[in-house]
């Protein structure tokens, strides 16, 4: 799963990002939104019992869903 | 009135706010653990401190919001009991869903101690009445996650219910929070969630008494001059 702030949420760490990557040099980087990524092992194969689990956890915990948004990806 | 201080690993602004509700009420608070889920029905203020809580883990206040005493706390909420949250007190009450809003890394990214200026936006409330409205109290604050955020909608709705209660004065918003916005109430009126410390300011020792007032007021009793 991963986390980031929603648009138009401020993201101070993003934009100090974006600021060293132009004084590095990199031209042409647009916004950047700095967010969390969750690695999770999961048991049984029934991806749509596990999407739910995942989505579930993401609106219950590890999203704040006020100011986050979040996406999985099952592999 | 009977006031109680919760407790759980990684806050450790608990002893100071012990301190504070004892000197003022005049009696201990009782305290409570992080797995207790037996309020006594007599107590009429909680009180969540500030700290640390699993430290500061996923996001602030996020674990601490998840743990058996805060159904206890939300079950006595909607009862009536007054709920007061400071600092990582706040940020649990909002990860709890019991105020509107998120707290999020200061603006400037730097963890902020000082000391700032509070205006009473809302003088009639449960935990403020010993202020008068407009009043600018000095008040210190100790954060990193203390910019308060909420969607354009909620934000028009609270500001018209009046509760908006303290907003930084004077240019001293020491974190970006969306219109100054340092303590914001719940619609019903018993839930006080703000990042600065009344409890470290009540008293001459302190250099000041600003903060009493909010206890005054929330344990019913007069302010005194000390």
């Amino acid at each position: 799963m991963t986390v980031t702030l929603k648009n138009g949420v401020l993201d101070p760490q993003g934009k100090a990002i974006e600021g060293a990557l132009g004084s590095l040099g990199f031209s042409g980087v647009g916004h950047v939104r700095q967010g969390k990524v969750f690695d999770l092992e999961l048991e049984g194969s029934d991806k749509v019992k596990t999407e739910a689990d995942l989505k579930a956890m993401c609106e219950k915990l590890l999203a704040n869903t006020v100011i986050e948004n979040y996406t999985i990806a099952l592999d | 009135m009977k006031s109680a201080v919760v407790q759980l690993p990684g806050l450790n602004r608990d002893r100071d706010m012990i301190a504070a509700l004892t000197k003022i009420s005049g009696k201990a608070p009782i305290t409570i653990w992080q797995t207790e889920t037996d309020i006594p029905d007599d107590v009429d203020l909680i009180v969540i401190p500030g700290g640390f809580s699993y430290g500061d883990y996923l996001r602030c206040g996020a674990i601490a919001a998840r743990m058996p005493v805060m159904q206890a706390i939300r079950d006595k909420a909607d009862k009536g009991v007054k709920v007061l949250g400071v600092c990582n007190g706040f940020q649990i009450l909002v990860e709890a869903g019991m105020l509107p809003g998120a707290l999020m890394r200061n603006s400037s990214l730097k963890f902020v101690c000082k000391e700032v200026k509070l205006e009473v936006v809302n003088a009639d409330t449960d935990f403020t009445r010993a202020y008068e409205k407009g009043q600018v109290l000095r008040c210190p604050v100790a954060h990193h996650d203390g910019n308060y955020f909420v969607d354009a909608e909620t934000l028009s709705g609270m500001e018209d219910r009046g509760e908006i209660v303290f907003r930084y004065a004077e240019g001293t918003n020491p974190n970006g929070s969306l219109n100054d916005i340092a303590g914001v109430i719940n619609t019903r009126g018993n839930v006080l969630g703000m990042m600065p410390h009344p409890e470290n300011l009540i008293e001459a020792a302190h250099g000041g008494n600003d903060g009493r007032g909010i206890f005054a007021s929330a344990l019913d009793v007069i302010a005194a001059t000390a």
